[in-house]
């Protein structure tokens, strides 16, 4: 195999790898602040349960975040060294203000958030879970800048030329506010929102089918479903406005995500259906014109299409960025439908007799996963053939001098052991999972001493 | 060219990058020695207290690698290119370790079976000794200089290339003053028999320290002739190597006087100042080439554009005092000998 496709390979493993976890840390981090300033102002314990059993989970979730994204931060160097020269004074001013302000923030404050519970006051330990968050989203905000200007490349001028050329930048706030930066970044929180929402509804909702700890479960249930359910909503807002970025600044890209050809025609809205590139049709179900009323409210309007560009400046693998994009947006309109539900039902006060409907949430925490997977891989395969946008091609942007064995022995050790990191992470997730949401587990000898509350006593006698 | 106090951008990143190297080395300098001792300590509690001891902090400590590597990125995206894409083998270990001694801190307390914890215990050890040794390994090669030729890329052959003499050197010497420094940290944080025994350990971390130190200074002076050519040209940079020796010769007599506070301080200054000593034999330039000087890259010539790096500098100048606030915010929450409770690892 060529250098070039073993380090994408390299790279798209060990980013989808990572991207399991930022956004469960961000997600999880929003509800832990919530039940924390729940337990302050109420000073009821059940927030405060809460609250400690979800940073145990987020401790999880944030280490494994911090490992693989030290690898992250590495390969630009090991393997994309031509890119990282050509990008270098763009994307690293990004990079530093990622570590500086963001990532410091919350590693500095993780160590009071997971074992300072009972060594600070209550107030410094919210403010600390404030923190981590905050710092989570900032880390956020700058991964995305960095990514959206290769997508959308503003407030730089190019210098030298061949291989010594790279890009300088000559206004840092044009820079950060690319053309589309700020919808991605609103899509980015949105889908972690999800991702950690829907853990938790999950993991509750399994609690209240189970009969254990219902009456705290039924709380956190509430609560998330509430979040989840605006989350759900607002991403539909910034999901349309990324999309409309996508057709103003890379039509390529639009045209491949929703597999549209002619040059200037008006483009359907496929729900679903199959590319075949050779043909240059898609087979499926379309709403006609649906994708020029999308972008500008008339079904007449000209699309461009992917003919209007050279073969060698259109994404190749057309099929899969097309299924990738929908997946994602079938599973935004699922979700939106079930927590519209969930949420009709809880007004109702009928949602928790719904078991089959607690059963759909329990797996749904899968969905904002892939969907967040599916969503990337889409932006990232559906920008080729270039690494920056107009200016870098992938092809001329890795490692010239690491060769093939070289990222072969790499990314099978890197296989090896993300494998290892990642049946431990299910493991543990499990462990924590059953042990619950209460401090003190049951002795090994079955000795329980946790106090009687209520909801145990129900399990108990019934 | 801009300066701030007659000093211009690059070089002011060049100690920026030099300051965020320090505090890594610092701080998971003790957190690798602590860990490559621990097969040393026989007893589960002594393990167990051990780990705890880098329990909350490990984690921390870590992000002075991420910020540090981002900087460099940021700054010298030139030499970080070439120093990545040059020394891939001892970096991508270095990523698989670092994940795996993760695993084994998390893996190990999570059952109670004997081979279960045994068994973590080896790879945790195992990993933080391969982790000193190949951080020691690459900056012998960026001390020893590179095949960087013509457009910054890399001609050295094979795969084992930066395993040579003088890397495995720097490597053990990391590896011994990691261990003596985490020696330190781990007295002030036990109590009772493990620290009696490291007390002794200590003494024999100490003596390997010199012992490889001593024969890595000598390699250098016959070898590696470029390193002291800033030294020739100007006398008065011979303080820094005076400084380290002394600060090194003042760690052993604080922790004969059970000052292991004061140690720990000394200890630290050791690093900073070893590595100040590397800043120095290496300034102006980043790498070497050993293909040809004229492929060498210096800060000038690696360094990002003035506007790129003053940006930069003023979010160090914003973000620096807020990153040592918390830092020793967190520090101060958990001062003290390490007390294990139901959050413990």
């Amino acid at each position: 195999m060529d250098v070039e496709l073993l380090a994408r390979i390299q790279f798209a493993f060990t980013i989808a790898f990572h991207y399991i976890y930022p956004p469960l840390s961000i997600g999880i981090g929003l509800l832990m602040v919530v039940f924390e300033s729940l337990y302050i102002k109420t000073k009821k314990e059940d927030y405060h349960i809460l609250a400690k059993f979800w940073t145990k989970i987020f401790a999880l979730t944030f280490g494994i975040g911090v490992v693989t994204g030290i690898v992250m931060e590495f390969e630009f160097g090991t393997n994309w060294a031509t890119y990282s020269r050509y990008v270098g004074d763009v994307f690293g001013s990004a990079l530093a203000a990622e570590g500086i302000f963001a990532f410091a923030l919350e590693s500095g404050f993780l160590g009071v958030l997971l074992f300072g519970w009972n060594r600070v006051k209550p107030w410094v330990h919210l403010v600390s879970t404030i923190g981590v968050f905050l710092g989570s989203m900032f880390s956020a905000i700058w991964i995305v800048v960095a990514n959206s200007w290769q997508q959308t490349p503003a407030g730089y001028h190019i210098v030298g030329e061949g291989l010594m050329a790279r890009a300088e930048i000559t206004d840092f706030w044009a820079m950060v506010f690319n053309p589309s930066s700020v919808e991605r970044i609103s899509h980015v929180w949105l889908g972690a929102f999800l991702a950690g929402t829907f853990l938790i509804l999950s993991v509750h909702a399994y609690y209240i089918l189970k009969g254990r700890y219902v009456a705290i479960s039924k709380k956190a249930f509430k609560i998330t479903l509430v979040v989840a359910t605006l989350a759900s909503l607002a991403q539909l807002v910034a999901g349309h406005a990324s999309a409309d970025g996508v057709a103003e600044n890379q039509p390529a890209k639009l045209a491949a995500l929703e597999g549209h050809f002619e040059k200037e025609a008006a483009a359907d809205l496929y729900l679903f259906g199959w590319v075949d590139k050779e043909k240059q049709e898609v087979t499926g179900l379309a709403i006609p014109g649906g994708l020029s009323f999308m972008l500008d409210q008339n079904f007449e309007t000209p699309v461009t299409g992917l003919n209007a560009f050279p073969e060698d400046e259109r994404p190749s693998q057309l099929n899969a960025v097309f299924q990738f994009y929908h997946i994602m947006i079938a599973i935004g309109m699922f979700l939106i439908a079930i927590t519209l539900m969930g949420s009709y039902l809880l007004f109702k006060k009928k949602l928790f007799d719904k078991k089959w409907l607690l059963w759909v949430f329990v797996f749904t925490a899968l969905l904002p996963q892939i969907a967040n997977q599916v969503g990337w891989f889409a932006a990232e395969m559906g920008r080729q053939p270039w690494v920056v946008y107009g200016l870098l091609r992938t092809d001329e942007a890795f490692s010239q001098a690491v060769s093939a064995n070289q990222i072969l022995f790499s990314l099978i050790l890197f296989m090896a052991v993300y494998t290892l990191l990642f049946i431990l992470f299910v493991y543990l997730l499990n462990k924590k999972i059953k042990h619950g949401p209460y401090e003190e587990a049951a002795d090994d000898d079955g000795n329980d001493d946790r106090p009687l509350t209520k909801e145990i006593s129900e399990v108990v006698t019934g | 060219m801009e300066t701030v106090l007659g000093i211009d951008y690059p070089t002011w990143w060049f100690l920026v990058i030099g300051g965020l190297f320090s505090g890594y080395a610092i701080l998971d300098g003790f957190d690798f020695g602590a860990g490559a001792w621990h097969l040393f300590f026989r007893k589960e509690l002594s393990r167990r207290i051990a780990l705890n001891a880098v329990g909350p902090v490990w984690d921390g400590n870590e992000v002075w690698l991420v910020i540090g590597g981002g900087a460099l990125f940021a700054g010298f995206p030139i030499m970080y290119a070439t120093l990545f894409s040059s020394m891939y083998i001892p970096f991508m270990l270095f990523l698989i370790f670092i994940i795996f001694r993760a695993i084994a801190i998390e893996f190990r307390g999570k059952e109670k079976m004997l081979w279960w914890r045994k068994l973590w215990d080896i790879c945790y050890s195992i990993s933080s000794i391969m982790l000193a040794f190949l951080l020691g390994v690459v900056l012998g090669n960026v001390l020893q200089g590179i095949a960087i030729g013509e457009n910054f890329q890399y001609q050295g052959a094979g795969f084992f290339e930066f395993l040579n003499p003088y890397a495995i050197m720097t490597g053990i010497t990391t590896l011994a003053l990691f261990m003596a420094h985490g020696a330190i940290y781990l007295l002030l944080k036990t109590e009772g028999r493990l620290f009696a025994k490291l007390t002794f350990l200590l003494k024999k971390g100490m003596i390997f320290f010199m012992v490889s130190f001593a024969i890595t200074t000598l390699y250098t002076l016959l070898y590696i002739p470029h390193l002291s050519d800033d030294f020739k040209s100007n006398p008065v940079l011979f303080a820094v190597p005076v400084l380290t020796f002394m600060a090194i010769a003042n760690v052993p007599r604080l922790a004969n006087k059970k000052n292991y506070k004061l140690a720990f301080f000394f200890s630290s200054l050791t690093i900073s100042l070893l590595l100040v000593l590397v800043a120095v034999e290496l300034y102006p330039n980043l790498l070497f080439s050993t293909v040809d000087p004229k492929y060498s890259l210096d800060v000038y010539e690696a360094a990002s554009s003035e506007r790129s790096l003053g940006i930069m500098l003023l979010f160090v100048a914003i973000g620096g005092p807020l990153v040592l606030g918390y830092t020793f915010f967190v520090y101060r929450t958990f001062r003290g000998k390490v007390k294990l409770d139901d959050h413990s690892y």
